[in-house]
């Protein structure tokens, strides 16, 4: 495998029920990268998203197929325990959703029960406040419930809380549609700066976000991936007819 | 003269809708105050038939003379254990089997039928569970007539209301708390015991305080299983009898040595009953109202 490339997926097909909501899908996601999923809603790339930490599995009735391979290891073989991907692989909600707990017990939670090596919580809660640009905000008030914060805040803490254990991937799923334009530049600055040391997948709505974040874009459609290529080359000179139609705002 | 028309239409339109608004208004107000006179009816009835009988020796001394005079304290003591103990026995499984079914079980038609089960039980008559009680923990586990066998039985009673309090309560904790707890990589166990159950508790006591009530108040389900007739001995240990409030009031009023001699007694019993009920929900309440400062969402 591409050492540049940190996970893969191979003729993936995912079922909810009797019906099909991804169709074969086989890309790669390179390293240090923000990829972003776009297409209309419905198409896919939520599920998408949810698939690559095994977060559909919560869902009663789904079905997955075909492989999708992180650190060598198919991530849906039958050994293969989803706790352990998802401290891998952490996740941004599309709403902010902090835990009614202090600020500080936000970010502590998951280390602290996942055995971390966590010798030094305060340091941890520090840094992590820090990368998520929210430190200045907050170091006063770490005992605070964090649900005194304002929605922007809530969602950096939440990409605060999910950096706190340190995994290789950062999913978001529509992370700024619940914020208003302001803490949605803020997000969209702290990306910048996260990608750096990690891979970011992000899924949204608004193509000027991902044309402005991405490096690499992913067009989807009723379940199908129709193109996936370069974000310049996407937003300037796709291949497929159909996502400069989309892009261009003729459907969708 | 169409506009006078008109307007006369409308007034009559709206003076009609505003009759309908009070007639309905009136109607729902009036089925509440019955309610609420019914209830101060019984309480004020109770109060001034029972308040003569209480005194510092009656909640605190044993009954003499064949129960016509004295106190009732081995009775007040009795009926506390016995809902200490359903809660005790019921909380804990009712919660367990709560999160079995909300937050673990397949969601199917076995679940279905369990809760349809569960549902029913919510309705079998409590004598039945007396004789349940009587059959399986006083004969059959040997437990004899004793608080344990009271609680247990008390405790599968009360089971039903707090299963369903208990489920309603972790539905209602938001999904989202479930999902981001998972996708931190904390495992499901960690999440329900961390997350979901913290933010249900406030919920689940809430229905949990109605099981409390109805423990504290039944009588058949103890009759054959904890409660003595007359016993001055106070229990040393949960296999002794004891007597309890209702099943008191009972004897006093149907089967005691001087039926009508006692009436103040029964009374004032029926009053400390009450009273007990309500401090049990009390502390329910405060216990509540502590664990909801720090959970709002």
């Amino acid at each position: 495998m591409d050492s540049n490339i940190i996970i893969k997926l191979n003729k993936v097909n995912f079922y909810y029920g009797q019906s099909r909501a991804l169709t074969d899908i086989t890309m790669n996601f390179r390293k240090n990268k923000v990829s972003a999923l776009i297409g209309p809603s419905g198409c896919g790339k939520s599920t998408l998203l949810r698939l690559l930490n095994r977060m559909n599995d919560l869902i009663d009735g789904t079905r997955v197929e075909g492989e999708i391979i992180f650190e060598d290891k198919n991530i849906y073989a039958p050994h293969i325990d989803p706790v352990e991907i998802r401290r891998k692989i952490g996740m941004v909600f599309q709403k902010p959703n902090p835990f009614p707990k202090t600020i500080y017990n936000n970010i502590a939670y998951g280390p602290k029960l996942t055995s971390m090596n966590t010798d030094d919580l305060d340091a941890l809660v520090e840094q992590s406040l820090k990368q998520a640009v929210l430190w200045d905000e907050v170091k006063d008030i770490l005992n605070k419930s964090a649900m005194n914060l304002s929605g922007g805040q809530q969602q950096r803490l939440c990409i605060a809380r999910a950096l706190a254990m340190k995994p290789d991937i950062l999913l978001m799923d529509e992370p700024t549609s619940a914020l208003d334009p302001i803490s949605t530049a803020k997000i969209e600055e702290l990306i910048e700066e996260l990608k750096k040391n990690y891979t970011i997948i992000i899924v949204t709505h608004n193509m000027q976000q991902a044309a402005r974040i991405s490096d690499e874009t992913a067009f989807f459609y009723l379940g199908n991936l129709v193109e996936y290529n370069k974000t310049e080359k996407i937003f300037t000179n796709p291949d497929v007819k159909h996502t400069e139609d989309y892009i261009t705002g003729r459907f969708g | 003269m169409e506009d006078i028309m008109m307007k006369s239409f409308k007034n009559n339109s709206m003076k009609w809708r505003y009759f309908k608004q009070s007639l309905f208004f009136g109607t729902v107000r009036f089925s509440a105050l019955i309610i609420v006179l019914a209830l101060g009816g019984i309480l004020f009835y109770i109060i001034v038939n029972g308040i003569g009988a209480i005194s510092w020796d009656f909640i605190t001394k044993p009954p003499t003379d064949s129960m016509t005079k004295g106190g009732i304290m081995p009775a007040i003591l009795g009926t506390i254990y016995l809902t200490i103990g359903a809660i005790a026995i019921g909380l804990p499984l009712g919660i367990a089997s709560a999160i079995y079914l909300t937050e673990y079980a397949k969601q199917g038609r076995v679940i279905r039928l369990i809760k349809v089960g569960i549902n029913c039980l919510a309705g079998v008559p409590s004598v039945v569970f007396g004789l349940f009680g009587l059959g399986f923990f006083v004969i059959f586990l040997k437990f004899g007539s004793s608080i344990l066998s009271g609680s247990l039985t008390l405790g599968f009673l009360i089971l039903p209301t707090i299963i369903g309090a208990a489920e309603e309560a972790l539905k209602a904790v938001p999904q989202t708390f479930r999902e981001a707890s998972l996708s931190l990589g904390v495992s499901k166990w960690q999440t329900t015991f961390r997350i979901v159950l913290p933010n249900a508790l406030p919920g689940i006591l809430t229905g949990s305080i109605l099981g409390i009530g109805r423990a504290a108040g039944e009588t058949a389900p103890i009759m054959f299983t904890a409660a003595a007739y007359f016993t001055t001995k106070l229990p040393g240990s949960i296999f002794d009898e004891v007597m309890a409030l209702p099943y008191h009031i009972y004897v006093l009023a149907t089967a005691g040595t001087n039926i009508e001699a006692t009436r103040p007694i029964q009374f004032g019993t029926v009053l400390v009953l009450v009273a007990v009920v309500l401090s049990i929900d009390l502390i329910a309440i405060i216990i509540r109202s502590y664990m909801r400062k720090n959970k709002r969402w």
